[in-house]
């Protein structure tokens, strides 16, 4: 209530301080993430306008379908289930480690950093088996006639729709599907695992800060809500990289 | 650099002790379920045959939950639900312009499959569907 009068009696335009109430570190970073937003939405709107433009596509449920150690079982979805957790997880984590500094406790903070950054590791060694696993993992595909063993990679896809006659081995056999799919896929994904990835490398440094005592000596933790923000906008992208690869 | 960090800021939000970790609980929560309806719903549309009309209305329940689960982790763990209305507005403004950016590009897209199956290979160039068919002069181009 009484924020709520200070916000009405400000003048907030009359100079001398900041007329949002926030930083100019803190400001900025909403607007790189803003245009950051922007350069993800191009390329998931390119993704959607090629996927839009072809007959076939193939269905995600057939292609992720694999978990480690789990041999052939048909698991659709479980794994990215699995990444997705490990995401809101650690975005959680840092909430908490933001909320521990913004009370000055840098125990706290140290201690929710480290699963911070525990979890972003863990993100992004799932993220490693998933491609190989689609870039190794064979198909027989028939190609100009011929039973051909592809991986999906930027240029062959072996998810496309099945071949009308052909069988092999008892399965019923594919064609190559868009090849469209694995460069979106890859490049995408890979865009936003590079996110990650330099977002655990922040929050690494944001952490030996915090070990250090710089943030003590400065007496505020604003550079771990600054990391914060970053961090999770990446698990905000992975919301609609999840929706637009392995959910529609 | 942190000389007039402090007199920028008019008023701290307070820090919410643990009526904020509460609320934190709660939106983690929400966010795992949202997560579980999606994937039960791509799931369904997988395990069940149904018809392609109804898998298109599926899509979009899972898109507008998508929506709802990004409007938690930016109001909620970003904060930004706690800041002045006027930032809100310089974030949120902007982004309209992907209604534009998202209805143009996908009508684009299947106005293209449209064509390509209405005209048959008349739109793919030509060069590829009949090289031995072309003159030699067609190599120029």
């Amino acid at each position: 209530m009484a924020t709520a009068q200070t916000q009405m009696q400000t003048k907030w335009w009359s100079g001398g301080k900041s007329p949002f109430n926030v930083e100019y570190g803190k400001l900025m970073m909403w607007y790189f993430l803003m245009s950051d937003a922007f350069t993800f939405g191009a390329f998931l709107i390119s993704y959607g306008t090629i996927r839009f433009s072809q007959n076939y596509w193939p269905d995600p449920n057939q292609v992720f379908n694999a978990f480690p150690l789990a041999g052939h079982a048909n698991l659709p979805l479980a794994f990215v289930s699995l990444m997705t957790f490990i995401l809101i997880v650690s975005s959680v984590t840092m909430v908490l480690a933001v909320h521990a500094g913004h009370k000055n406790d840098k125990q706290g903070v140290i201690k929710w950093m480290i699963w911070t950054v525990i979890g972003g590791i863990a993100f992004l060694s799932c993220q490693a088996w998933e491609w190989a696993h689609l870039i190794t993992g064979e198909h027989a595909v028939l190609i100009n006639g011929e039973l051909t063993n592809i991986g999906t990679t930027v240029t062959k896809n072996p998810w496309g729709p099945a071949a009308d006659l052909a069988s092999h081995e008892g399965h019923h056999v594919g064609t190559p599907g868009p090849v469209a799919f694995g460069g979106y896929f890859f490049g995408i994904t890979g865009f936003h695992g590079f996110h990650v990835l330099s977002g655990v490398v922040i929050n690494i440094i944001m952490l030996i800060m915090a070990i250090n005592g710089n943030f003590e000596r400065k007496g505020h933790y604003w550079m771990i809500e600054k990391a914060g923000l970053y961090w999770h906008f990446v698990d905000l992208v992975w919301v609609f990289v999840f929706l637009c690869f392995y959910l529609i | 650099m942190e000389h007039s960090a402090g007199s920028e800021i008019t008023f701290h939000h307070e820090a919410g002790g643990d009526e904020f970790i509460k609320k934190v609980i709660k939106t983690t929560i929400l966010l795992s379920v949202i997560t579980i309806i999606e994937l039960g719903l791509g799931l369904a549309m997988y395990a069940f045959p149904m018809a392609d009309t109804f898998k298109l209305f599926l899509k979009g329940v899972i898109v507008i939950l998508s929506l709802a689960k990004a409007f938690y982790i930016v109001g909620i763990f970003m904060h930004l639900g706690d800041e002045l209305k006027n930032l809100i507005m310089t974030i949120c403004v902007p982004l309209i312009l992907f209604v534009w950016f998202i209805a143009a590009f996908l009508m684009d897209g299947n106005s293209w499959k449209n064509l390509r199956n209405s005209r048959g290979k008349s739109i793919v160039p030509v060069e590829k569907t009949a090289p031995a068919a072309q003159p030699a002069s067609a190599e120029k181009h």
